[in-house]
């Protein structure tokens, strides 16, 4: 029974009986009894969330905390950061041991102030029981061990996003599905007069995405399973040889790119091929200028190169509890609610495909199937590589990627700043300072 | 003559308020403690911790242990590090100068009898008040790689053929930057050299007129030189502000394209916070402290001096 202070959330009973939905089919993994919460007296919580993309998603959000709030009584106090500035606001609150309770993160964030977090294995692994278990590649960002130090939330898939009449008056039926094939699209497409574009600047999720595809899917690696720098090699050689092919294809200017760049650009109609996640997608929906232009967009995954299948970096986010908090119990009373899957269902639905779920017990969620441009970003969480492959998480993979080892690897190259080789060889020397050799 | 003297009873000390109200020291000290408690506080503290996390490997959420040089060892062969000191010192030289000479120009021409004096001059303030990220995503928007407005006028006047590249080449991006540096910082030294003309007497020009000096003469040899403990002012501060900017280049490039427009404080931004190195991104900001010595020592002994002045050669 719920009452304002003795709160069971999460337990099957709750979920089962008062929010009960068109998804409790979560349920049926339930194997064990979810540890029970019972938030501290007097306790309210405050979370430091990324600023969302769509709207939908933070209302669904807010509805999910409102609802907890009225059956606890435990008021949840949500800020809101750009997301670029979560990572360092989080890590100051972590250092100095005061600021919000919980922290919605991004990548390895977690990893970075392992010791400052409150250790949520029990929470994980009941959570994880009952909805047919974690992705593994969002789990891997969430633990540290076997010990979860945040709860995965999610993947932003990022898929790439064209038209399709720009495609097809390119010469091509079918969008090609391996990279050799992805190169002479887009030599086409710059031949019409429609040209693709790829951020080579600092774009924080965009312009890694690109990057981490144009090297793992030539076979390179950023380091091996020990977190030995193993980025100097053919395959690396390959990958950016690769980029410097498909550089020549762009729309000038892409080196100065950040994340909004490229949205920009299509959605003006000057690019006609990006990647991005499904928000441009609904920008142009929403503008009446673009709303015929929305009818000709299409999503699809990117192409397969030389490795052989499909990888990809994915932005993932996760949720972790300060150590400093005042409220533990409340705070993980509060994540148990906000992944019942009736809960997280419609979070998940809210965000209109942008967020992938965590839990493979929910995957069948109607988002996915509801409009075909979202099928492309349904697999990010299955399919997502971590950070840092093949190596440990942590402050080096972390720190590598916020410095734009790999970004700037491409980026020397392509602009011709740097020969191939000079460049993975800087890139190789900066990882180092990374990985400590 | 008889002389007295005002003695405290005996048996009675004066208390410590007493003396200490007496004290001339004692006084001076008591009145520059809070200063010296805010100094300490937070411009001691703060800069000591940053030059000793300089010697550490401390990472966001992990304390760091001593490492001696090894930060500065890596600087050293680091050539982004060397790129971001490249980049500011010529950020700071060319926009300094440009300040300067366009700041000098304009507050010459502001000293002159026109109509609108005072619209003009609170005017040509709007740079320096408006918000620096506000300003800065105005120039994001003018130095656009597809939407540019400069690019668009000029291609519609059949000029240029394809959009400028202002923040991908970096050649360009390392002009786009000092101009939008420029455009912003020239009202702090224009309105300064202003406040500086205003109080170099009428009848030394006068006089000189009458002599036959020509506008140049009485340029080079009254204002500049009365302008100088203004311009050494205005120039340090000027100096110090371009040399250790953050915000311009962080909307408009991050450090992009390639690191072309990282500064030593982007650079020391990105790998202490994002990238979680505090160790590395401290030293990185210390690193800064020589150049930012050298500029104050530079206005102090270089420009300050008397007899240059005074009219002398030295």
């Amino acid at each position: 029974m719920i009452n304002r202070r003795t709160f069971l959330a999460g337990t099957a009973g709750l979920a089962g009986t008062a929010f009960a939905g068109p998804f409790a089919g979560g349920n049926a993994f339930a194997q064990a009894a979810a540890p029970t919460y019972k938030p501290e007296e007097g306790s309210s919580l405050r979370l430091l969330r990324w600023v969302p993309f769509v709207p939908a998603e933070e209302e669904a959000w807010l509805a999910n905390t409102k609802k907890f709030t009225d059956a606890t009584g435990v008021e949840v106090r949500i800020d809101k950061e750009s997301w670029e500035d979560v990572r360092p606001k989080a890590a100051v609150a972590a250092n100095v041991g005061s600021g919000p309770d919980m922290v919605m993160s991004w990548f390895d964030d977690p990893q970075q102030y392992p010791d400052k977090l409150v250790d949520l294995t029990d929470l994980g692994t009941s959570i994880g029981q009952a909805n047919g278990g974690w992705y593994a590649g969002l789990e891997g960002y969430a633990k540290r061990g076997d010990q979860f130090i945040a709860l995965p939330l999610c993947a932003i898939g990022n898929a790439v996003v064209y038209r399709d009449s720009h495609v097809k008056a390119a010469g091509f039926s079918e969008f090609p599905k391996d990279t050799a094939g992805f190169l002479e699209l887009c030599k086409a497409m710059q031949a019409k007069g429609t040209p693709a574009g790829f951020p080579h600047g600092k774009a924080v999720g965009d312009g890694n995405n690109y990057a981490h595809w144009l090297l793992w899917s030539h076979g390179g690696q950023m380091v091996d399973e020990s977190g030995k720098v193993v980025i100097n090699s053919p395959e690396t050689l390959a990958a950016v040889k690769y980029a410097m092919e498909l550089y020549k294809t762009f729309i000038p200017g892409t080196e100065s790119w950040q994340d909004v760049n490229n949205n920009r650009a299509f959605l003006a109609g000057q690019v006609s091929l990006i990647a991005n996640g499904v928000s441009v997608y609904y920008a142009a929906l929403k503008d009446p200028a673009t709303q015929e232009m929305a009818k000709d967009m299409r999503s699809t995954n990117f192409p397969i190169g030389p490795v052989g299948k499909s990888v990809e970096l994915a932005q993932t986010s996760t949720i972790s509890v300060f150590k400093h908090t005042k409220y533990p119990e409340a705070a993980k009373a509060y994540l148990q609610f906000m992944y019942q899957p009736d809960n997280m269902n419609a979070w998940i639905q809210g965000a209109s495909a942008y967020c992938c779920q965590p839990l493979k017990g929910l995957a069948n969620n109607p988002v996915w199937t509801s409009n075909p441009i979202h099928a492309a970003y349904a697999r990010a969480s299955e399919t997502l590589r971590p950070n840092g492959y093949a190596g440990p998480l942590g402050a080096a993979s972390a720190g590598t990627m916020a410095d734009y080892v790999l970004v700037d690897m491409f980026a020397e190259a392509v602009t011709g700043q740097s020969s191939p080789e000079d460049a993975i060889a800087n890139a190789e020397r900066r990882a180092n300072r990374y990985y400590r050799v | 003559m008889s002389v007295s003297t005002a003695s405290p009873p005996a048996g009675t000390k004066a208390s410590f308020f007493e003396r200490l109200s007496q004290s001339r020291n004692g006084l001076g000290l008591l009145f520059m403690l809070p200063a010296a408690l805010f100094l300490l506080c937070f411009l001691t503290y703060p800069l000591g911790l940053g030059v000793w996390l300089g010697f550490t490997d401390t990472m966001i959420g992990r304390p760091g242990i001593f490492i001696g040089l090894e930060n500065y060892e890596y600087l050293w062969h680091d050539r982004v590090f060397w790129m971001s000191v490249f980049n500011t010192v010529v950020y700071t030289a060319v926009a300094s100068v440009l300040k300067f000479v366009l700041g000098l120009w304009l507050a010459i021409i502001l000293n002159e009898h026109l109509p609108f004096k005072t619209f003009f001059r609170a005017i040509i303030l709007l740079p320096w008040v408006v918000p620096t990220v506000l300003s800065a995503l105005a120039f994001w928007w003018i130095y656009d790689s597809q939407f540019s407005i400069i690019s668009f006028v000029l291609m519609k006047a059949g000029l240029i053929s394809a959009p400028i590249n202002f923040l991908g080449d970096p050649t360009n991006a390392r002009l786009s930057v000092i101009a939008a540096n420029v455009w912003r910082g020239i009202p702090f030294v224009a309105i300064s050299l202003l406040a500086g003309l205003q109080t170099i007497p009428a009848s030394l020009h006068e006089a000189a007129a009458l002599d036959g000096a020509t506008s140049w003469q009485r340029f080079r040899s009254i204002t500049l030189p009365l302008l100088t403990p203004i311009i050494a002012v205005v120039m340090t501060f000027s100096v110090l502000f371009t040399f250790t900017d953050f915000q311009l280049i962080y909307v408009l490039t991050k450090g992009g394209p390639v690191n072309a427009t990282h500064l030593m404080a982007t650079l020391s931004f990105q790998r202490g916070i994002p990238g979680g190195a505090l160790g590395e991104g401290a030293a990185i900001a210390v690193a800064m402290v020589p150049f930012l010595l050298a500029a104050i020592l530079f206005s102090f002994f270089g420009l300050q001096r008397r007899r240059w002045q005074q009219g002398g050669s030295d």
